[in-house]
């Protein structure tokens, strides 16, 4: 957890990575609230807001006396989000830095494949 | 939700210094509360008026919806374990832990030796010949193990090494989930125990200065880093929470910002960073502002 950004926040979107990894399989049940609030040393009450962030976006559902599953569709549901902030994320910033380097966009263009290759 | 604690206009004075002054908050019940502040703010004053240890010059206070001082019926669901508790001469470890049930309803023996087991605490060691952390480690365990609806923790942890410090985090949270209860934590470690806390209480020189939900105080700064004259046109007429700065760079905090503020800043070439709990308020309590010009 760091300072940056609300801690439920970071809750959701570790829980997101674990969706998206398959960590937490769709239909799987997925950790309670305490034990979320254990392993992260958080308060319960930050852990079950991150949990609800989850569940207000249909990615998790509340079985009664059960516990929390991943809905279907919840991975495509998480990746379609992620890609569409993608660009201002992720690529805007890379160009600002780039830009104060003096590297022009084929430059660029041309580390980024040059990376993919290696990768 | 039910209040287990309501105070108004608490002052509290010994001769010409006021310790408490006209601090009025209610704590919400099952919540982690952080008490923070500096040394000699007033938090062992306050938690002491609290449980009926000291009696107030002004105000009202109610535990449980009573009066604290002279109440068994409050005083045995509170449990105040303080930083330089005392215990009688030629008292063992083992006797703390064969008393103490005598006072808590709610103790559970169980939890108690897994704690021992934990702190690793020699029970058998005269409490005089124990070292600072194993003290501490005894208050600690009372603390838990007592699962008073009240608990109060005072520094509960001086001479506690880390992995000592986190088995009290753990066990507390772990502990507060199945038996959920009212707990006041007062401590320096503000880095540590952040993310434990559901609110936070600050009292400076006597007085409250923030009472606020713990997510809602973390996202309520930010600090605006940049060349001088950058930073100034951004910040302009903003609340300045701090402000810091050598030759022509300038650090300022300034109250939480907005999605289109951050963007802002970004635009105008200025690097955001987060303030943390600490950081804030240290910020808030200290008069201290410097800013470092240098002569061109």
């Amino acid at each position: 957890m760091d300072d940056s950004r609300p801690i439920f926040a970071q809750v959701a979107e570790n829980i997101e990575n674990d969706i998206i990894s398959g960590a937490l399989p769709e239909e799987g049940q997925v950790p309670s609230t305490n034990e979320f609030a254990a392993f992260y040393r958080i308060n319960p009450a930050t852990a079950l807001k991150g949990v609800n962030v989850l569940v207000d976006e249909g990615i998790l559902y509340k079985k009664r006396g059960i516990g929390m599953f991943v809905a279907t569709g919840a991975q495509e549901q998480i990746t379609g989000a992620r890609r569409d902030k993608f660009s201002s994320e992720y690529v805007r910033p890379l160009l600002a830095e780039a830009e104060k380097l003096g590297i022009n966009s084929t430059q660029l263009t041309q580390m980024i494949a040059k990376e993919a290759k290696n990768s | 939700m039910t209040s287990t604690i309501e105070v108004h206009n608490l002052t509290k004075r010994f001769g010409k210094l006021i310790a408490v002054n006209d601090v009025s908050f209610s704590v919400t019940e099952n919540k982690i509360y952080g008490l923070l502040g500096r040394n000699g703010a007033g938090k062992t004053t306050l938690m002491q008026l609290l449980t009926g240890q000291e009696f107030a010059t002004k105000g009202t206070i109610s535990l449980f919806g009573q009066a604290p001082v002279e109440n068994a019926k409050v005083l045995q669901n509170t449990c105040f374990i303080k930083e330089s508790q005392r215990y009688p001469e030629n008292f063992r470890p083992k006797d703390v832990f064969t008393t103490a049930p005598w006072f808590f309803a709610n103790w559970d023996p169980k939890f108690a030796e897994r704690l021992i087991a934990d702190f690793r605490l020699p029970l058998n060691r005269p409490i005089k010949k124990l070292s600072r952390g194993q003290l501490s480690s005894i208050g600690v365990i009372v603390g838990l193990a007592s699962r008073a609806p009240l608990t109060f923790f005072d520094e509960p942890y001086l001479g506690l090494d880390a992995v000592a410090r986190h088995i009290f985090y753990d066990r507390l949270l772990e502990d507060y989930a199945n038996h959920p209860r009212t707990v006041v934590l007062s401590t320096h470690l503000i880095d540590e125990v952040s993310n434990l806390l559901e609110h936070v209480l600050v009292i400076d020189d006597g007085k409250l200065i923030i009472n606020e939900d713990a997510e809602t105080l973390r996202n309520r700064a930010t600090t605006v880093v940049g060349m001088k004259t950058a930073v100034d046109t951004f910040v302009g007429a903003r609340k300045v929470l701090h402000r810091d700065g050598i030759g022509g760079l300038s650090s300022v905090t300034v109250a939480g910002l907005n999605e289109s503020e951050r963007r802002d800043a970004k635009a105008a070439g200025l690097e955001l960073s987060p303030v943390s709990l600490q950081q804030l308020i240290i910020q808030l309590t200290s008069t201290d502002t410097k800013e470092f010009e240098v002569s061109a």
